[in-house]
């Protein structure tokens, strides 16, 4: 029987580190030559991790969340034969882990082998209930909260009168004892939170705080969010575009019969936007740019990639149609619906996750009245999409009724000048309001 | 007529009312109280402790005709073995002399004033009690009614001549020679199992399938086997018909339909206690009925504003214990203190031979909840201080939930296992987990251990078995 290491292999693209997004495999799991083991995130991609060899789980050496660098060893499997270890080599595994500390999670105590007795003890001291009062009024239930509904809060006699001279029902307090057992500091902590909200209401107060993992897809969200705004002072231009045109040609494009053969999607909006855009970045290349602010150099592109912000069920993706520059209206809405299919069944490949150079939001139906896109770093500028609405319109002597929608736009002030945002959205607006103009060279 | 008035009266002695008078005392109430007989209720005059006299005496007795007989295994013998059952029940009453005495004294030291008569409501403020001097009006702000409990009697064999309840039972002259025993609850097996010790010859007859039917058969199983080694004969689904023309039998139809007779020279009627709603003028304030019993809230009040009810008129558990605990909260009530019922377990205890407790759910309760259990059982087959004892029948079984280990409720059947009760309670009480149990020191030797062992066993790790 010998011990097989397996390490974080390179990913790719000179990636020095990656974050573990979920195990397949526990401690005791038999696992199969090529079965996968875990699944780590880079940039944008996730790779699963397969097994080389059979064997046994012996060891994980992350969690998940855990930003791990390439080369650490993951997993140690127990595998028949001699295996990669040799005997007498763990003080040299251990300094293999010792190297990158900050990268590298607390090994699992229950995993960890009768060497490293220090962790566990780790452990132990976090969960010991700070004596202070105020933190264990922070500090959710150790166990049993939520109490279920209908049962009795866990209280010794002395507890319960207490509470009932003091007048705390003592089905409010989340007892930090054993099994939920409320103890006179948790009635101490109670009392300092001062008045408590009307109970006359009837309505419970929830003490519940829910620990939840920033991981995966959501760190990135944040990370980039986080990114944008800090380096980036947007200035957000919001205009309205009168689309009644606009919706009858692509009512009446919709209704035309499909020549046969020729795969024709239904046209939605986004298609004549990003054939306005086009237009548009024709006039003014800078607003089709990255800005490496480190470097300070603004990377001019000359192709067209629009990125269209998408809801999927784990977070927001950014699919990029390439080239929309050398697409039509029509193979801009097929690229759009195989883009936003991908997405939504996470089958979107890193490439098309990535690499655009302007990009458009829409929240559709919720589109709201008006939005403060964040740019997509290190893009330039934004367009953002808002709810299309009959409004009255005052045409000189009357009021009509109009399909109105508003363009929330942002966009890099560091680059990009108000006044040359205003040039862009009114080009934009006078393309989407008499849009037989998109289709003019 | 006299009149007095007070701010809180009781009515009835019992456990239940002599402890809500003396706590009521205590805290400075005005507080008088009303008993028609001596202070202690059932109780103390014929009810648990002086049962528990006479099942002493009938063990002591038991213990000693194995010395006599030469089948002691502790290598003791004696000659001559005989009851004077007659300077028992002298000694039983010395003891409850003594008590009685104890209780007023500690009424009066508490300054509660004992009205002796019995007493009748005239309107919900207002009581009258006929005592020996005359009529006695009380007014009280506050009445609390303790009126207890009674032997049930059936129809067909009314209390008098052979057919005696448990209160004549115990204070019989002589040991009667064929005792039958109509109802198998722990009333009828405690004192069924006193007499045949002492020497009669016991039948018990009982409807259900199965004698102490509300605990489970596991818990009975022990003392059921000790009903068969002393000779006890029980016919169960078996109903009580009569007595027999002559009416030194009972008449029996037995579980297969037949008619049997069964000799007898007393025959003691133990079907069950019911309130006593009757001759206290309950139909002058309409009080709300729960069933026969008087309905009270989570404070004992009643439907009407100022009328406490505690004890065995307010329903089972028909225990002391119970009532004194609603005694006690309702004083502190009136007092002014906020209160309100909130006990996790009212423990109960079978004085039959081996002894039973139950304390909080046993595990088909516990699983109805609908949680996951854990069941930890220890016998006392394995347990040093039994064996010394000669006490190996029985065990400790502990009843807990298997997410968080709390404990939910404690069984135990086996020789003087009424002791472990306050362990038992406390453990309920304090919301207890397995893990407090076993990580307690429970002294060497001692029957006690059994309760750490059957905690530890429910966690997976027993040491002694």
């Amino acid at each position: 029987m010998g011990e097989h290491i397996i390490k974080l292999p390179d990913v790719g693209e000179g990636v020095a580190e990656a974050e573990l997004v979920e195990w397949h495999v526990k401690v005791g799991d038999l696992v199969r030559e090529d079965a996968v083991l875990a699944a780590v995130m880079t940039d944008k991609a996730t790779v699963e991790i397969p097994s080389p060899v059979d064997g046994e789980v012996l060891w994980l050496g992350a969690e998940i969340g855990d930003t791990v660098a390439i080369g650490s060893p993951i997993v140690r499997l127990k595998v028949a034969g001699e295996g990669n270890v040799k005997a007498g080599s763990e003080p040299a595994e251990e300094g293999v882990r010792a190297e990158p500390p900050a990268k590298l999670a607390t090994p699992k105590p229950e995993a960890v082998p009768a060497t490293a007795k220090p962790a566990p003890k780790a452990e132990e001291a976090k969960a010991k209930p700070s004596p202070s009062i105020a933190n264990s009024a922070a500090r959710p239930s150790v166990s049993g909260a939520p109490r279920p509904e209908g049962e009795k809060p866990l209280a010794s006699p002395a507890i319960r009168l207490r509470a009932k001279e003091a007048g705390i029902d003592l089905r409010q307090i989340a007892g930090s004892g054993p099994a939920g057992r409320i103890s006179h500091e948790d009635i101490d902590a109670f009392l300092a939170r001062g008045p408590q909200v009307a109970r006359t209401s009837g309505l419970a107060r929830n003490e519940t705080i829910e620990d939840i993992k920033v991981i995966g897809l959501r760190r990135k969200i944040a990370e980039k969010m986080a990114l944008a705004k800090s380096r980036i002072p947007h200035i957000t231009y919001v205009e309205e575009i009168d689309v009644t045109a606009l919706e009858e040609l692509r009512a009446a494009l919709n209704k035309e019969k499909r020549p046969a053969g020729a795969e024709r999607p239904k046209l939605t909006l986004l298609p004549f936007l990003m054939r306005a855009m086009v237009k548009a970045i024709a006039d003014q290349p800078q607003l089709n740019a990255l800005f490496d602010d480190e470097a300070g150099i603004i990377h001019q592109h000359g192709g067209v990639h629009i990125g269209i912000a998408a809801q999927t069920p784990s977070g927001l993706v950014v699919p990029v149609v390439r080239h929309a520059e050398a697409r039509d209206i029509w193979d801009c809405a097929a690229e759009l619906n195989r883009l936003a299919e991908a997405a939504k069944s996470g089958t979107a490949t890193r490439d098309e996750l990535s690499g655009s150079t302007i990009t458009i939001t829409s929240l559709g139906a919720m589109g709201g009245v008006a939005t403060t896109p964040v740019i997509n770093h290190p893009e330039v500028a934004i367009v953002g999409v808002n709810k299309m609405m009959v409004r009255p319109l005052w045409d000189g002597t009357q009021f009509i009724p109009r399909k109105m929608m508003n363009l929330s736009s942002s966009f890099d002030h560091r680059v990009i000048d108000g006044w040359d945002a205003a040039v862009f959205i009114q080009r934009i607006k006078t393309l989407l309001e008499t849009p037989a103009m998109i289709f003019v060279d | 007529m006299k009149e007095i008035s007070c701010k809180l009266l009781v009515i009835g002695a019992g456990p239940g009312g002599y402890v809500c008078a003396i706590r009521a005392g205590q805290l400075g109430i005005d507080t008088v109280i009303v008993e028609f007989g001596k202070p202690g209720g059932t109780c103390l005059n014929v009810g648990c402790i002086p049962s528990k006299a006479l099942i002493h005496a009938a063990e002591e007795f038991e213990k000693a005709s194995h010395m006599a007989g030469g089948k002691s295994l502790l290598g003791i013998s004696i000659a001559t073995l005989s009851i004077d059952l007659e300077t028992t029940v002298a000694w039983k009453d010395g003891i409850v002399s003594r008590l009685n005495s104890g209780v007023a004294g500690l009424l009066k030291k508490a300054g509660v004033k004992t009205v002796h008569g019995w007493a009748k409501f005239r309107d919900g403020k207002t009581v009258e009690v006929e005592t020996e001097t005359g009529m006695q009006v009380v007014r009280a702000e506050t009445v609390v009614i303790a009126t207890g409990s009674a032997s049930v009697e059936l129809p067909s064999l009314p209390f008098g001549g052979r057919v005696i309840s448990s209160t004549e039972a115990l204070a019989l002259s002589e040991v009667p020679e064929r005792l039958a025993v109509v109802g198998g609850g722990y009333i009828g097996l405690e004192l069924g199992i006193a007499f045949a010790k002492m020497g009669a010859s016991v039948t018990v007859v009982e409807a259900l399938p199965r004698v102490l039917a509300q605990y489970d058969a596991e818990l009975t199983r022990p003392v059921v086997k000790r009903l068969t080694d002393l000779g006890i004969e029980v016919l169960v689904g078996a109903k009580a018909k009569g007595l027999s023309t002559k009416g030194d039998a009972l008449l029996v139809e037995t579980k297969d339909g037949k008619n049997t007779k069964i000799a007898a020279d007393r025959i003691l009627v133990t079907v069950g206690r019911k309130p006593v709603t009757e001759g206290w003028g309950l139909e002058q304030i309409d009080l709300d009925m729960a069933g026969k019993f008087i309905r009270i809230d989570d404070q004992c009040r009643t439907s009407m504003r100022g009328v406490f009810a505690i004890g065995d008129v307010t329903g089972e558990p028909m225990l002391a214990h119970r009532a004194m605990a609603q005694g006690e909260m309702v004083a502190e009530i009136v007092a002014g203190h906020k209160r309100s019922w909130d006990k996790r377990s009212i423990p109960a205890i079978c004085f039959t031979d081996p002894e039973l407790v139950t304390a909080g759910l046993s595990p088909e309760k516990a699983k109805a909840l609908g949680g996951e259990i854990k069941v930890g059982q220890f016998p006392f087959a394995a347990n040093g201080r039994a064996m010394t004892k000669l006490g190996e029948e029985g065990f400790v079984r502990v009843v807990a939930r298997a997410d968080n280990h709390l404990v939910l409720g404690i069984q135990a059947v086996g020789q003087g296992v009424s002791e472990l009760s306050a362990a038992f309670g406390l453990a309920l009480e304090m919301g207890a987990r397995l893990e407090d149990i076993a990580g307690t020191i429970h002294a060497h030797p001692t029957q006690g251990e059994g309760f750490q062992e059957a905690a530890l066993k429910a966690l997976g790790h027993a040491l002694h078995i």
